[in-house]
């Protein structure tokens, strides 16, 4: 019987360790194996030039269109995002904080609208493209994205928020400050590297996702000049690269998916640190 | 300076109130929108024939999205399958098993395998699993394969899940008061028997949500799966066939939609389909969570 107790008790011990060595193995590999298959094609002319023709068979030219096309869009939809993420979340946190139930509801809805997929977002946003006669343009893009992380950036602030104990915001009435003024001066102060984080966060999953502009964005082989005009980004450049017979150019794939993650990982480690900051600054 | 003072507080906060408007009705905006595309398919074919019949060609106008449905249910069951257990013992690894460092040491591990974007995951499955696939596991089932298939789009995208259910799943493990394990080794129980009586059971709704959300993330899932799984509008006989998922019907479609009629509403009901499915599970899971979190 104690045989039996202790061997399944190592048994499971193993296993379990097993289990996680293997999910770092995976993300090893993932990396592993696509800097394997892109470094060599990694050059300068990829991240400074626009595809020049015949770009998809293989011929001279870059993917400046892609990433130029991906952080005008994940930054401008981040700033869109945020003016509308940062006043919902203050009001949840200040104005609601008495009423838990619908404070409650109102987290329930958020959640739940974070697990839309981003496609649902794309499809939506074409409809509302198709109906009023409008084509496939960087703005529309912005404005899908935005969308898409505003749940996800205003649950972020909130949790942030959460954490400021309620005596601060009693202290700040005490003194004569106004909701907004204890919103905007002392909330906002004091959850900024918090804010940071989810900022980063947001940012992080916009210049990631690919089927919510594939819809709204379009892609094209030029840098957008303004927001009418249709815009490439990375993860549909590295979709169509991968998509073509020619070998050059499917290295070329591997190649701007290594750029790709490079930028998820600076942004990824700076969340990272910015996140410690905050909670040795408490 | 009062009466400004004043004045600014009410702007902003009509206008904070306005941003939680906007926020609350979007999804409802989105629903209307999707059904309100797809109410002419509706009117021309039954609901209940739409979704059971399997004959999809557009061009005919015939309508079937059992091929659609069945591929996205193969694909996430196979990722769930995979995904289930090993999520499972590593976070009961990480949580009971291991020093606290080693957890901290997993987390940039989570977080960076949750940020890889899903086309890159797509590359890597077209790299990796689409030849694992075709020339290694299909062979030894004496399968003819060429790889892009519905295990294939399983394999690629229990990867995707894992960062996400593993992070629910260390949070329902770390809720847990510690007490209650200590009673237990005080009784003489193994650390295992500890995990498996006590804080099993006493995760279960946390477990039960965190394999819902799983779910209903995988199910929508577009670009990585798209890239992998074949595409090729058929019922399934065998994992080793290519398949068709929801996603990627939607996502590949979208070009020639406006050119055949009925197509974008077509294509509109599917994302619908995607939609009120997604919600469902979200809404039955996180209400579960939020029960097990009051009591």
């Amino acid at each position: 019987m104690t045989i039996k107790r202790k061997l399944e008790e190592n048994f499971f011990r193993g296993l379990s360790a097993i289990f996680t060595l293997l999910i770092v193995f995976v993300l090893l590999h993932i990396i592993w194996s696509i800097a394997q298959k892109g470094i060599s094609a990694l050059s300068w002319q990829m991240i400074t030039q626009e595809p020049k023709g015949g770009f998809y068979l293989g011929k001279e030219g870059g993917i400046l269109n892609a990433i130029a096309g991906s952080f005008y869009l994940a930054i401008a939809a981040t700033l869109l995002a945020f003016v509308i993420s940062l006043p919902v979340a203050l009001f949840m946190n200040i104005y609601l904080i008495k009423y838990r139930r619908l404070l409650l509801g109102i987290r329930f809805f958020l959640d739940v609208l974070w697990g839309v997929p981003s496609i649902v977002y794309g499809a939506f946003g074409f409809v509302i493209l198709i109906y009023l006669g409008l084509r496939t343009s960087l703005g529309a893009g912005i404005i899908t994205v935005a969308v898409m992380i505003a749940p996800i950036m205003i649950r972020a602030m909130d949790e942030v928020l959460k954490t400021i104990p309620i005596g601060l915001q009693e202290a700040a009435y005490s003194l004569g400050s106004t909701k907004t003024e204890t919103a905007y001066k002392v909330f906002f102060r004091q959850a900024l590297p918090g804010f940071a984080t989810a900022v980063l966060l947001a940012f992080g999953r916009g210049i990631g996702d690919s089927a919510s502009v594939l819809f709204t964005a379009g892609f094209t082989d030029y840098t957008p000049a303004k927001l009418s005009d249709p815009a490439a980004t990375l993860p549909l450049s590295i979709f169509f690269q991968l998509g073509s017979p020619v070998d050059e150019v499917q290295n070329r794939a591997y190649a701007s998916a290594i750029i790709l993650v490079f930028i998820i990982l600076a942004i990824s480690i700076s969340a990272r640190f910015l996140s410690g900051f905050s909670k040795n600054n408490q | 300076m009062l009466i400004s003072r004043k004045l600014i507080d009410i702007i902003s906060s009509r206008w904070m109130l306005v941003c939680l408007s906007i926020c609350l009705v979007l999804p409802l905006a989105i629903g209307s929108g999707l059904v309100l595309k797809s109410l002419p398919l509706l009117k021309k074919h039954s609901f209940s024939k739409l979704v059971s019949s399997s004959d999809w060609s557009p061009s005919d106008g015939q309508f079937g999205f059992w091929p659609f449905i069945t591929g996205s249910l193969w694909v996430t069951a196979i990722a769930l399958v995979i995904c289930i257990p090993l999520c499972l013992l590593a976070s009961i690894y990480l949580t009971q098993f291991t020093p606290k460092w080693m957890l901290k040491a997993m987390r940039p591990v989570i977080d960076i395998l949750a940020g890889i974007p899903s086309v890159v995951y797509g590359v890597w499955g077209v790299l990796v699993i689409v030849p694992l696939v075709g020339d290694t596991i299909a062979p030894r089932f004496h399968v003819d394969s060429l790889g892009y298939s519905i295990l294939a789009g399983g394999l690629v995208l229990a990867v995707m899940s894992i960062p996400y259910i593993l992070n629910m799943l260390l949070e329902v493990f770390r809720q847990i008061p510690l007490e209650l394990g200590e009673a237990s080794l005080s009784l003489g129980a193994t650390k295992w028997e500890t995990i498996k009586y006590i804080f099993l059971r006493k995760g279960r709704p946390g477990i039960f949500s965190a394999f819902g959300l799983g779910f209903s993330k995988a199910l929508g899932e577009t670009m990585a799966v798209l890239m992998v799984v074949g595409n090729v509008a058929q019922l399934p006989t065998s994992v080793f066939d290519a398949g068709y998922t929801l996603p990627a019907l939607i996502a590949n479609n979208y070009g020639e939609m406006m050119s055949i009629p009925s197509y974008d509403s077509a294509l509109m009901f599917g994302a619908l389909l995607l939609f009120a499915i997604i919600i469902a599970i979200n809404i039955l899971s996180r209400y579960i969570i939020y029960k097990a979190e009051l009591i």
